[in-house]
């Protein structure tokens, strides 16, 4: 039986091996990270203060700031969904801690564990409403941003009477906790604060769980294409629920360093607009936001060129008005080299 | 031809007891009724094919074993246990595999990880994914099957058509699928293509699965069922086995018999001439 069709098994003569740079061009953080050279070039020239080794402290600094969320939104977007509310979240997170501490007299740590406990709730929530719809997640997270957002203020408010938090840096357990989330440390000279080794942590694990494991091959699959993983036996309402689990535990990191770097304040009204930071960190490092493709390490790159961007425009001298265009701009090309490795990979 | 009445017969006299029987099985949505009092059973080392056209309730039976839906009213019994599936996962874990035309696999992902998703392996104390092992077992299979693909690391959405239906196959059986569901294997196929899957739809068969094969292609069909199920508005319209039909006698039921008659001769008031010559042509098939 197997004679009576040609076999089509012998060697397809139209396919030759590929060579080592074909296979470097197909990975997804490749784009990112000739640009991140690209940008590292320019301003080591344009921006002398660029060249201070002391300064790199604040690049990378500034780069983990977005960078720790960067990671759950990468996952999330390879998962095919993405978060509006993950800026204002974090935002959440912190002033929980602040405020819960502070309102009943009780260690920092209480606070900062019933703001992990929330933190959490609000993904299981956005996760669960979108599973439970089938909305695009646009559409939910959307209300779930203006709810956190005008909650934010108003319990605030409520609760100290002002648009912050109030300071718990004289209560027990606050050195402990910055110590944790918001201390920094000398290395050979240069200033390095811990959200930046958190941050190099976290990614290494996140892009180790999506690369090596069952739960990462399932984000791909997700995203990639949910009726087909879903077919196959993956749980995917399980793993997108867990994803936006996920973006809740970091911002709930994200909002401790907040709360911790600022002796203990949090004004009600930031975050808003971060979470269009973390999503172009997320896209210009290789993460298609239709799903199903992406890199974490491109995010951390995204993050890594969004901070160099960002003090490389101070270093230089320019008006920082010009950052706004130039992340724009670096976007749109992203999207672009996005789509191009998109349509040959999907080419036959 | 058989009747549904006489194939009750059928399975009870077969010394090949089925491995999934459907007993007047009905599905409605609402008060659409999409498929009433259909009767199938899968046996070991057989190819059952289910003709039908479109909307004739094809999808619907699919959806039904596989787990996706569940049916409303009659009897579903896997390994001679009834059952009524809640998720694909149970439908999996009762050894039936489903393969279907567009989402049988993520475009983006490698054939590797395509190969093993929702079975990965893993090893070590925190559950690292075995990659090589994967690749090496994936390899094995696919040459087994007579797939080359030179490159596992290539999205899926790089092999062509018949390339990602065997893949689709060889995975179902690697994982020791007992019953196989093909849903249009061929549709978006051409002929070279259609002649690969329709051969690796036989070596599963010879591998002692049962199979159950989704088409509208009676020509398809012929060339590997065992018995052929027509579906029509939801009912089983007919349900025969091989030796008793020709292939000219399966094309005119699916493509409608006695109303394919009606039809040519509507249009030969028209123009006699072409049509009479275009109906020819279909009916001798290609």
């Amino acid at each position: 039986m197997a004679s009576t069709i040609t076999s089509p098994a012998a060697a397809d003569d139209r396919v030759s091996a590929r060579s080592l740079g074909a296979r470097l061009l197909s990975r997804p953080e490749i784009g990112s990270l000739v640009g991140a050279a690209v940008i590292l070039v320019f301003f080591l020239i344009a921006a002398p203060p660029f060249r201070d080794i002391n300064n790199t402290g604040t690049i990378l600094y500034q780069a983990a700031l977005i960078g720790v969320m960067a990671v759950p939104v990468s996952l999330l977007m390879i998962g095919g969904e993405f978060d509006l509310s993950a800026g204002v979240a974090v935002t959440t997170s912190g002033l929980t801690a602040g405020l819960f501490a502070y309102q009943f007299s009780l260690n920092v740590w209480i606070g900062v564990i019933v703001a992990l406990a929330l933190s959490l709730a609000i993904g299981a929530f956005n996760g669960w409403l979108l599973m439970r719809t089938g909305l695009p997640s646009f559409l939910v997270t959307l209300g779930t941003f203006f709810i956190l957002q005008g909650l934010n203020i108003a319990v605030t408010r409520l609760a100290s009477g002002a648009v912050a938090s109030n300071s718990i840096s004289d209560m027990d357990g606050f050195g402990a906790a910055k110590a944790v989330f918001a201390s920094e440390f000398k290395l050979g000279g240069v200033t390095i604060k811990i959200i930046v080794v958190w941050w190099i942590v976290f990614v290494a694990i996140a892009a180790w769980v999506l690369l090596k494991t069952q739960i990462g091959n399932w984000i791909f699959a997700a995203g990639g294409d949910a009726a087909a993983a879903r077919a196959v036996g993956v749980p995917v309402k399980k793993v997108k629920i867990g994803l936006f689990m996920t973006v809740g535990f970091f911002a709930w990191f994200t909002g401790m360093q907040l709360l911790f770097v600022q002796n203990g304040v949090v004004q009600s009204g930031e975050g808003v607009g971060k979470e269009f930071l973390y999503i172009i960190a997320a896209v210009v490092g290789g993460c298609l936001l239709t799903g199903g493709y992406g890199s974490v390490v491109g995010g951390a790159i995204g993050a890594l060129i969004f901070g160099m961007v960002q003090l490389g425009v101070v270093y230089a001298g320019w008006n920082p008005d010009w950052f706004k265009a130039f992340l724009g701009a670096m976007l749109l090309l992203a999207t672009i080299v996005n789509l191009v490795v998109k349509n040959r990979a999907e080419a036959r | 031809m058989t009747t549904t009445e006489s194939f009750a017969d059928d399975a009870t006299t077969s010394p090949n007891t089925p491995i999934v029987l459907l007993e007047d099985v009905g599905k409605s949505y609402g008060n659409i009724q999409a498929l009433r009092g259909v009767s199938l059973s899968v046996r070991q080392g057989e190819i059952t094919c289910v003709l039908g056209d479109n909307g004739a309730g094809k999808s619907t039976l699919i959806k039904i074993i596989a787990g996706l839906h569940d049916y409303t009213s009659g009897r579903m019994s896997v390994n001679g246990e009834e059952r009524h599936f809640g998720s694909p996962r149970e439908s999996l874990d009762s050894g039936i595999a489903t393969v279907y035309q567009d989402l049988a696999l993520a475009p983006l992902m490698s054939v590797w990880r395509n190969f093993f998703l929702g079975n990965e392996i893993t090893k070590g104390p925190f559950r690292q994914l075995d990659v090589a092992k994967m690749k090496r077992i994936a390899q094995e299979e696919l040459t087994k099957m007579g797939i080359a693909i030179p490159n596992l690391e290539q999205p899926v959405g790089k092999l062509s058509g018949g390339q990602r239906q065997c893949v689709a196959i060889a995975r179902a059986i690697h994982f020791g699928a007992k019953v196989l569901i093909l849903d249009e294997p061929t549709a978006a196929l051409g002929v070279n293509q259609s002649g690969v899957v329709l051969k690796y739809v036989v070596k599963a068969r010879d591998a002692g699965i049962g199979v159950i094969f989704i088409t509208h292609n009676p020509h398809h069909a012929y060339l590997v069922g065992n018995h052929f199920v027509v579906l029509k508005l939801g009912r089983v319209a007919l349900d025969t086995h091989r030796s008793e039909i020709t292939l000219e006698e399966l094309t005119t039921e699916m493509a409608g018999g006695s109303e394919l008659e009606a039809l040519s001769h509507e249009l030969r008031e028209i123009n006699p001439e072409v049509v009479v010559d275009d109906v020819r042509k279909g009916q001798e098939g290609t």
